[in-house]
Parts: structure tokens; C-alpha cells; sequence
């Protein structure tokens, strides 16, 4: 072989190489969700656990502003009530309401979101809406719960916070190079 | 390019000599000679200017990052201006600057250091060099288009880079086409060294420029298509419905953060593993001695250049990573400390007992140690756990990197162009210029940047147009000293200005401890070098 027919060789294996490469990226994704899924780092859908005796702490008043938004499915979305007040350690029960306007079954997955940041570390849910997938036939409207207990670590500079829902479409083919948010 | 050739033997390449008889073997003349050339020389040579001007460019947007960091409070751009400007100014620095710069070096010395007579494909070097001003004038533009350049930060991260305008889509398509440019480079640069070695050239023969290069091209071709899959799934979340990043559509924005780190901490080496390639060529010659310890170098590029590839998450560690992750990430992290130690110790130990002499690209290169040396360890600081979560997204952070780019990448290439500029012009630089243009940036660079530490330290957040009160002065002196480098820099147009235009005649071999196969070719260096390949013993 001339040093140039080499040349081309060398340059396939690396153009290959290189393109291989640019898969690997795509491919990253579904791994990555499956180390979260081994490793149990994202639980955002699972219901907590209380193992221990909570006390309430009565003394304390926090507020916590509940929000719902949609993207791209053809829902209404809203809390019933906007805010709640409760006590640390107080278990509470929430409803929200959601509406198919479209005439065909859809089927959506809410994300929660919560702000501040750590909020997430001290917020237990045992019931939520967003622990499955919901499935609205044309029409349909439904109200759901969610079950949620704040614990007293909160830190005390922390009085009023958020809770936000985000319902997405499953299924469809727009909206599902899925994260964790797959139906369970 | 150079002036007066009289008793020039061998003058081939300048037809203006010659006049018709050696068309052949000269370059055509005017704008063409650029537009189609495939002459490794005069690629090599638009790749450094080209990197010159994104240089010029860049520094300007630090230059009103410093400006507007002056005092505190908002005197001069709005907040979104302000990050533009350093989202540009890190992006440009990367890949506009720094990473065609190393190009160039390599198209000008690869094929001399290792006798062969050009690049393995000469065409395909043409257009690597072409695509890149495209990709920058998408960049540059994108600051007139409604809604402005992109301001998420160079690293892309989302949720901000799904959200923003069209400024974003500019940078998105500017980076998928330096990555196109940068794969092509590297496929050429790795086929030439590993096909057209001189006879008796043995890869451990190799000079190490030649060696750190191979290896980054490596980097370069595992990781650049990662950045090119990586921000094309950032373009279809924007604009064909995907949600790879988007949290309200199922999708998970820290992913991006890994899988874009696992480009990024490849590619800081990728800036910084040519330039150790320059330090191991200017040390031993102004040491007058043979480099310390050669295979042990070559093993270190390798080892870091793998090990490189399993660190990406101390980018991190704020994210809420399971605690063992974390630590391994931290582990691996300071074993890079380890190979990059050996190489210092060796740049040391060349030194030892030589008889050195201190010309500009000495200078450079002492300097490159000491300060790189210094960013070497503040990375190690940012490597552990409980002290990064205090300093991540401050100016110390800030600091690290600028030790090891602009003392560590940027110095070894200044230092390369003072060791190669004789080669390339045949003339000798003005030596008193090159050290007053080294000493100037050594002091400004310092005055920049030591102080960034403090301020990092003490909580300043970076990218962030406006201060606490506390912070006023280091940002003061931090600025001044911004505006004394950037201004720096003109001395080093100058001398390479005065260099290409005249100056002392420069000899085949002008550092006399020099011993690379590129010497051996007369000054300036033919248009044509090593048609014959030389035989290496
Ligand atoms: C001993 C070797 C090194 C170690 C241990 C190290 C460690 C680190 C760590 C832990 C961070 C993350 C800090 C944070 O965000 O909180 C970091 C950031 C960074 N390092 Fe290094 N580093 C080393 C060498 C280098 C070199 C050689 C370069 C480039 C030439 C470099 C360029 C950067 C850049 C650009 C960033 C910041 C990226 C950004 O957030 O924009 N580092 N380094
Ligand atoms: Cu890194």
C-alpha cells in the first residue's frame, strides 16, 4: 500500500470512530437513567416513608403556595386553594384539579418542582398524583390529593414556600425521550 | 512575507524571486494563496492569525467585563450585556483562541519535527482552517440579534440555553462547526504522525510536542462529537419538542451537566497537554540539556489524558451526587495531581545543573511552571469535596482556571512563538521587546488574577455584574491589572510585527542547544520542507 492509501485507511477508522463517538452521546442519556434508577437518586415519584414519632410543632406557621402549570397538553391544571398555612410536622391533604379539554384520551405525568431548593430534603409525601401517570378520557375531570407532612428541621429562616406541579404528555411522540418521569 | 533575500539559497518558496520559472513550487499570489493553499506552512500560519484576532476579540469582552467590575453598583451595560459578555469571552478564549492556536503550531511543526513533507491531507487541512471564521463572524453576530448573544454561561447549561433567543441558536451552530473543524484537524494531525514519520523517526523517538499532540488529538476525537451530540440535543429540546434536558417535559437538566463534562474536563486538557509538548521542547534547549526523563513524560500525557476522562463530575459536586459517587470523582480527581506532578518535577530536574540562559521563550516557559504550578494546586483545593461546595461558582474557581490557561496554555504558546518565531520568519525577534512583553504579562497577570483568590475565597459569585461593597478593592486592583495585560499584548504584536518584517538574519539553528529535526532546515523554513525525508538515527 502507498503511504497515501494508508493515509485513507487510518482516516476511515477515526471518521468511524468519530461518528460512533457522536452516538455515545445520545446513548449517555438512557444509561445515565439507568444509574438514577440503580442508584435510587431520583425518587421524586415514590412516596416517603415516616419511620419516626414527628412532633407538631405548633408554635410555628409556614406557608406553602401551591402552583400548576402544563406543558403542551391540552389540560387545565389548578390547586383548589392557593396557599395553605400549617405547623411543621402537621400531616396535610391538598387538592388539585385537572381537566381533559381535548376530545381524545390523553395520558400525562406531573413533575414536581419546589423552591426553595431545600425545601425538597424536609418535604415527606405519602400520597401525590404524581406518584403514577394519569390516564383522562375525553372531558374528564378529576381531583387529586396530595398527602404531605413538613419536617420540623426546616430551618427557621424558611416561612413561606412553594410547591409546583408541571404535567406533561406521555406517549405522545413530541414529548418522551423521558427522563424518570416514565409511567411506574 | 520576508523582505530581502539576497543571498537567500534557498528561496524556492518565494516566487517573487524567481519569477515564473518556479510556479511549481511557490505559492500563487494575493488573496488566492490563502483562499486555496494547502501548504501546511501557510495554514499553519492562518490558524495563529486567526486565533491572534479571536484573541484580540475575546480580550475585548473582558475588557468590559473588568470595565464594568471596575467598581461596584451598574455603571456601564445591562446585567443581560454583561453575560453575554462572558459567556462569549470564555467561549472565543476556547475555541477560537486557545485551540487554533495549538492547531497552528501543529500544522507548522509536526511535519518539520518528524520529516515529513507535509500534512497527510493537505485539502481537508484547507478546510478545517476555512470553516472556522464562519463559525466566528455566528458568534460575534449573534450580539446584534434580537434578544443578543447567548448568556447562559460558555458551558451551555440549561435550563437558560433552552430558553433563550436566537442569540443561542448562532452560538449552538457556531460550536457544531468548530467541532467539525477541530475533528478534521485532529484525523489529519493523528494519520501524519502515525503514517509519514521520517525512516528511523520511532515513536519514542518523537520529539514530546510531537507526542502531547498525538495524544490530544486522541482527546479531540473521543470527546469533541460528545460536545456535538450534547448541544444538538440542547437544539431539539429548543425547537423540535424534545425534552433531553427540559424538567417540565420529563427530561433532567443535571444530565446535561455530565454529559457535558464529560466533553469539558477532556477538553481543558486538551488546552493544556500541547502546550506541556512546548515547555518540554524550549526547556532542554535554553537548559542545554537533554530533556529529563522522556518516557516517563510520555506515560504522564497519557496517564493524564485518561484519567482525564473519569474526573467530570468535580464540576459537580454541588449538584446532589450520591456521597460515593462524590468521592470517587474527588479521588480521581487528585490522581490526576499525581502524573501532572511527574512532569513538573522532570521540567525541574532539566533545569538542574544546565547552563541555562534566559531568552524570551525561557522566560515564558520558567514563568508557565511557576504559575501553572499554582493552578495545578488550587485545583486540587476545588478537587476537595467540603471546600469546593464553598467555592464553586466564585472567583476562585475564576482563579484556578486563569492559572492554567492564560499562565499555562497562553504563556507555552508565547513561548513557542518566540522559540519557532526564527524558523518561521528567518529573522530574529527583538529580544529586548520579548522580555519587556514577558515581564509585563507576568506582572499584570498576576495583578488580574492573585487577588480573584481572595475574592473567591471571601464569596464573591462570578458571572455576576455587580458586587457587595467588601469586594470593591480587590476588584479594583483586579481590573487595573486586566487592562495592563490586555495592553501587554500589543507589544507582542509588535515584535512579531517587526519580526516578519525584518530584523537580524536568523541562522538554520539559533538556540544552539536546539536538537529537533526542524533546525536542520535553513530559516525561514522552505516552502517545501523534507520533500526527501531525512534519516533519523
Ligand atoms: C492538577 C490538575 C487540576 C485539577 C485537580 C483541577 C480541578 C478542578 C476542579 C475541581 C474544578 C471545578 C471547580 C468548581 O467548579 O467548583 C476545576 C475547574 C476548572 N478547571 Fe481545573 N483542575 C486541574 C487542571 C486544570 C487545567 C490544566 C485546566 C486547563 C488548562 C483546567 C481548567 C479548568 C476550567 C476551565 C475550570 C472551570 C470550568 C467552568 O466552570 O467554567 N484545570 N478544575
Ligand atoms: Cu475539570
Amino acid at each position: 500500500m502507498s503511504v497515501a492509501q494508508e493515509n485513507t485507511v487510518i482516516m476511515k477508522k477515526l471518521l468511524i470512530f468519530s461518528v460512533a463517538m457522536f452516538g455515545f452521546g445520545f446513548a449517555l442519556v438512557p444509561l445515565y437513567e439507568k444509574i438514577c434508577e440503580v442508584a435510587g437518586v431520583n425518587n421524586l415519584l415514590k412516596a416517603d416513608t415516616l419511620t419516626e414519632n414527628i412532633q407538631v410543632d405548633t408554635s410555628r406557621w409556614l406557608t406553602v403556595e401551591l402552583d400548576a402549570n402544563t406543558r403542551g397538553l391540552p389540560w387545565q391544571f389548578k390547586p383548589m386553594q392557593a396557599s395553605v398555612r400549617i405547623h411543621p410536622g402537621e400531616m396535610v391533604e391538598v387538592m388539585y384539579e385537572v381537566r381533559n379539554n381535548s376530545d381524545r384520551e390523553v395520558a400525562g405525568q406531573a413533575i414536581p418542582s419546589y423552591s426553595p431548593q431545600l425545601l425538597a430534603q424536609h418535604l415527606k409525601k405519602l400520597e401525590c398524583f404524581c406518584f403514577t401517570k394519569q390516564v383522562l378520557k375525553p372531558n374528564e375531570v378529576r381531583q387529586m390529593p396530595v398527602q404531605f407532612m413538613i419536617e420540623p428541621s426546616l430551618p427557621s429562616n424558611v416561612s413561606v414556600m412553594t410547591i409546583s406541579y408541571t404535567f406533561f404528555e406521555l406517549n405522545s411522540d413530541s414529548a418522551d425521550t423521558g427522563g424518570k418521569a416514565k409511567p411506574i | 512575507m520576508a523582505a530581502v533575500h539576497d543571498d537567500h539559497a534557498h528561496g524556492h518558496g518565494h516566487g517573487h524571486e524567481h519569477g515564473h520559472d518556479d510556479h511549481a513550487h511557490g505559492p500563487p499570489k494575493g488573496m488566492m494563496r490563502w483562499l486555496t493553499t494547502t501548504n501546511h506552512k501557510d495554514i499553519g500560519t492562518m490558524y495563529l492569525w486567526f486565533s491572534f484576532s479571536m484573541f484580540i476579540v475575546g480580550g475585548l469582552m473582558a475588557f468590559g467585563i473588568r470595565a464594568e467590575l471596575f467598581q461596584p453598583g451598574m455603571q456601564l451595560m445591562t446585567p443581560e450585556f454583561f453575560n453575554s459578555l462572558t459567556t462569549n469571552h470564555g467561549l472565543i478564549m476556547v475555541f477560537g483562541a486557545i485551540m487554533p492556536a495549538f492547531v497552528g503550531f501543529a500544522n507548522w511543526q509536526v511535519p518539520m519535527m518528524i520529516g515529513a513533507p507535509d500534512m497527510a491531507f493537505a485539502r481537508m487541512n484547507n478546510w478545517s482552517f476555512w470553516l472556522l471564521p464562519p463559525a466566528a463572524l455566528l458568534l460575534v453576530s449573534a450580539f446584534f440579534v434580537p434578544g443578543g448573544a447567548g448568556a447562559g454561561g460558555w458551558t451551555f447549561y440549561p435550563p437558560l440555553s433552552i430558553q433563550m433567543g436566537m442569540g443561542m441558536d448562532m452560538m449552538i451552530f457556531a460550536v457544531h462547526i468548530l467541532g467539525a473543524s477541530s475533528i478534521m484537524g485532529s484525523i489529519n494531525i493523528i494519520t501524519t504522525i502515525l503514517n509519514m514519520r521520517a525512516p528511523g523517526m520511532t515513536l519514542m523517538k518523537m520529539p514530546l510536542f510531537v507526542w502531547t499532540w498525538l495524544i490530544t488529538a486522541y482527546l479531540l476525537v473521543l470527546v469533541m462529537p460528545v460536545l456535538a451530540g450534547t448541544v444538538t440535543m440542547l437544539l431539539t429540546d429548543r425547537h423540535f419538542g424534545t425534552n433531553f434536558f427540559n424538567a417540565a417535559g420529563g427530561g433532567d437538566p443535571i444530565m446535561f451537566q455530565h454529559i457535558f463534562w464529560f466533553f469539558g474536563h477532556p477538553e481543558v486538557y486538551i488546552m493544556i497537554l500541547p502546550a506541556f509538548g512546548i515547555i518540554s521542547e524550549i526547556l532542554p534547549t535554553f537548559s542545554r540539556k537533554p530533556l529529563f526523563g522522556y518516557s516517563s513524560m510520555v506515560y504522564a500525557t497519557a496517564s493524564i489524558a485518561i484519567l482525564s476522562c473519569i474526573v467530570w463530575a468535580h464540576h459537580m459536586f454541588t449538584v446532589g451526587m450520591p456521597v460515593t459517587a462524590q468521592l470517587f470523582f474527588m479521588y480521581a480527581t487528585m490522581l490526576i495531581a499525581v502524573p501532572t506532578g511527574v512532569k513538573v518535577f522532570n521540567w525541574t530536574a532539566t533545569m538542574w545543573q544546565g547552563s541555562m540562559s534566559f531568552e524570551t521563550p525561557m522566560l515564558f516557559a520558567i514563568g508557565f511552571i511557576f504559575l501553572f504550578t499554582i493552578g495545578g494546586f488550587s485545583g486540587v483545593v476545588c478537587a476537595v469535596i467540603p471546600v469546593d461546595i464553598q467555592v464553586q461558582e466564585t472567583y476562585y474557581v475564576i482563579a484556578h482556571f486563569h492559572y492554567v490557561l492564560v499562565s499555562g496554555s497562553l504563556f507555552a504558546l508565547f513561548g513557542g512563538v518566540y522559540y519557532w518565531l526564527p524558523k518561521w520568519t528567518g529573522h530574529m525577534y527583538d529580544e529586548s521587546l520579548g522580555k519587556l512583553h514577558f515581564w509585563l504579562s507576568m506582572v499584570f497577570f498576576n495583578v488580574t488574577f492573585f487577588v480573584q483568590h481572595f475574592l473567591g475565597l471571601a464569596g464573591m459569585p462570578r458571572r455576576v455584574p455587580d458586587y457587595a461593597l467588601q469586594f470593591a478593592d480587590f476588584n479594583m486592583i483586579s481590573s487595573i491589572g486586566a487592562f495592563g495585560f490586555g495592553l501587554s499584548q500589543l507589544v507582542f504584536l509588535t515584535v512579531v510585527v517587526k519580526c516578519i518584517c525584518g530584523g537580524k538574519k536568523a541562522e538554520a539553528k539559533p538556540w544552539d542547544g536546539a536538537t529537533t529535526l526542524e533546525w536542520d532546515l535553513p530559516s525561514p523554513a522552505p516552502y517545501h520542507s523534507w520533500v526527501t525525508p531525512p534519516v533519523v538515527k
